[in-house]
């Protein structure tokens, strides 16, 4: 249930964006999602992509400092409340979201949210008691 | 006006023909009581009768700060601990600092030459000395107080720090003669302006600057700005602490050394050898009254000019020029003397940092900035913000506690510090100086 995400540091600096899409672009590597998480001298790059091991090796070729990370992509019911009815479980569990972005393509009639959180496995546990629906990396890929 | 007018205006054959038996004393003394000196001069072959002339002084090996600590903490001290009245050591150095000792003797010396200084400064008896350099380890404070009452002035041992209280006491106590660091002057001056007090309307008459790197326009905006005499003293604690060398009033150019107590060389600080009178390179000092520990030809790895030429003021010692950079990495920030390898040891401690850093260093308004940049590698990357930023933070403060220096760390992208091809460019100083 885990999917793997990729996360990239990059300088406050102009044309870092535009450098990591480039590379990844001319390698074939298509982004699924991101998020970016900054502050005022630096960033942070997150990354789903169809080919993580492909993205990685590239990138760190390119001297960027790279890292893997576990998320979790959650699929949401597309109305009102749907969202709220996740974090409600997950805070009844105590489970802290770390950080959390929405995915480009719907899921039949779902959204599909990434969460990281600091206790990936017992967030999945959780999700999955209350009968939550969560995706696998192999078919997030490729949607 | 002088403190002591017939050693300070010493007829130049008098003075040398002073320093030369002095120094030949000092030989003999250091040569019998330090073992480091008996080694050192055996081992280039000489011994203090090899001086018979003041010149012969270039025949004797240097002394270096590394021999200092080598010696740590009293292997140096040419007189016994029981007459030891006062220990001093140099501030924010990592490993162990460098340690002076005084006698009784030095410590009336060191107050006769700091009174010397306040007086060729513009300052004298009846003056009250607001005294903002720090009190403690740090020769700034007590030297210059000890100074300020040998010359029977009131000195106001403020020390350093707490702007506020010492604006409201320059302000109240009507204080005439204020010392600090140049920097720290200004930014007196901005506080004050930001709590409707203008420095131009305290007592105030003259400044005593010094304990880091400061040029003609630093004085200038200074003395628009406080009106008053700004002079600059020169001095380290290796030799005595402030007072070494102070500029007159009356001519504010060049640094008088008093030589009836110090022998100063200029050297090529490659070679090692002299360079000819007004040419610029290391200051070299041979203490020749000192008793507690007598440094001979000690390397002050500050670069300045040396000039004998006859002063308006009527003193006859030579006069240094104001000192215009280092012959080795040291960076003086807000008065903290840093070096580059004291930050790359805090950094190396902290796990997963690699040794490739950048100091950029830069003054934002009147006080000095350090940015210490550090190299993101996949051990200290996380992709959470927090971890990054405590990161930061940590780099932040052990650097505040080992070194005393308070500093903002940038994380920066793998690589794009420049790796060493030969010696590293570790700083970037973007002060104007």
């Amino acid at each position: 249930m885990k999917v793997e995400q990729i996360s990239i540091f990059i300088e406050n600096k102009s044309g870092r964006l535009a450098e990591i899409t480039r590379i990844l672009g001319e390698a074939e590597i298509n982004i699924r999602a991101l998020s970016l998480a900054d502050t005022s001298d630096f960033g942070i790059l997150r990354l789903i992509v169809n080919d993580g091991a492909k993205a990685t090796t590239v990138l760190k070729e390119a001297g960027f400092t790279v890292s893997k990370t576990e998320v979790v992509a959650v699929e949401v019911p597309d109305r009102p409340g749907g969202l709220s009815a996740i974090l409600q479980t997950l805070d009844r569990e105590t489970i802290n979201v770390e950080y959390m972005y929405a995915f480009v393509e719907r899921c039949g009639g779902n959204a599909v949210i990434i969460f990281r959180f600091d206790e990936t496995d017992k967030a999945i546990a959780a999700l999955e008691a209350h009968n939550f629906s969560m995706l696998e990396g192999s078919r997030l890929y490729n949607m | 006006m002088f403190f002591n007018e017939e050693y300070e205006t010493l007829p130049r054959p008098a003075l040398e023909a002073l320093q030369l038996k002095r120094l030949q004393s000092t030989l003999e003394r250091v040569y019998a009581n330090v073992p480091f000196y008996k080694a050192s001069f055996d081992a280039a072959g000489v011994t203090p009768s090899v001086v018979t002339h003041l010149e012969d002084l270039q025949k004797l090996p240097f002394t270096t700060k590394q021999n200092m600590r080598d010696s740590y903490p009293y292997a140096l001290f040419a007189a016994p601990m029981e007459d030891i009245v006062r220990i001093h050591a140099s501030s924010g150095t990592t490993g162990k600092p460098t340690v002076v000792g005084y006698t009784l003797k030095d410590i009336n010396n060191w107050s006769e030459l700091m009174a010397r200084s306040f007086v060729s400064a513009g300052a004298h008896k009846g003056d009250i000395i607001h005294n903002a350099y720090g009190y403690g380890l740090f020769t700034g404070g007590l030297g210059a107080h000890y100074g300020a009452e040998r010359l029977g002035a009131s000195v106001i041992p403020i020390s350093g720090g707490n702007t506020k209280r010492q604006i409201m006491i320059m302000q109240d106590f009507g204080s005439t003669v204020l010392t600090c660091t140049p920097s720290y002057s200004l930014f007196m001056a901005e506080e004050a302006k930001a709590e409707g007090i203008d420095f131009r309307n305290l007592k105030l008459r003259v400044g005593i600057f010094g304990a880091e790197p400061w040029s003609e326009a630093m004085r200038g905006e200074i003395e628009e700005k406080l009106n008053l005499a700004a002079i600059d003293i020169y001095g380290l604690s290796e030799i005595m602490g402030p007072g070494v060398a102070i500029e007159c009033i009356e001519a504010k150019k060049g640094l008088h050394i008093w030589e009836d107590h110090f022998i100063p060389e200029i050297i090529n600080p490659d070679t090692g050898q002299r360079v000819a009178e007004g040419e610029f390179g290391e200051l070299v000092i041979t203490t020749i009254t000192k008793q507690g520990i007598p440094l001979i030809r000690y390397r002050t790895r500050d670069i300045t000019s040396l000039t004998y030429e006859p002063c308006i003021c009527g003193r006859t010692h030579a006069r240094i020029s104001r000192m215009s950079g280092r012959s080795d990495d040291m960076l003086i920030i807000r008065g903290v003397n840093v070096f580059p390898s004291q930050i790359e040891a805090v950094l190396v401690s902290i796990e997963g940092i690699e040794p490739h850093y950048m100091l950029v260093v830069d003054r934002v308004g009147t006080l000095d900035t350090l940015e210490v940049q550090v190299e993101v590698n996949e051990q200290l990357f996380s992709d959470e913000i927090k971890v990054l930023q405590s990161l930061s933070r940590r780099v932040e403060k052990e650097i505040k506690d080992m070194l005393g220096v308070t500093c903002t760390a940038k994380l920066v992208e793998p690589k794009t510090i420049q790796r060493s091809e030969g010696k590293a460019k570790r700083v970037t100083d973007n002060r104007k100086l």
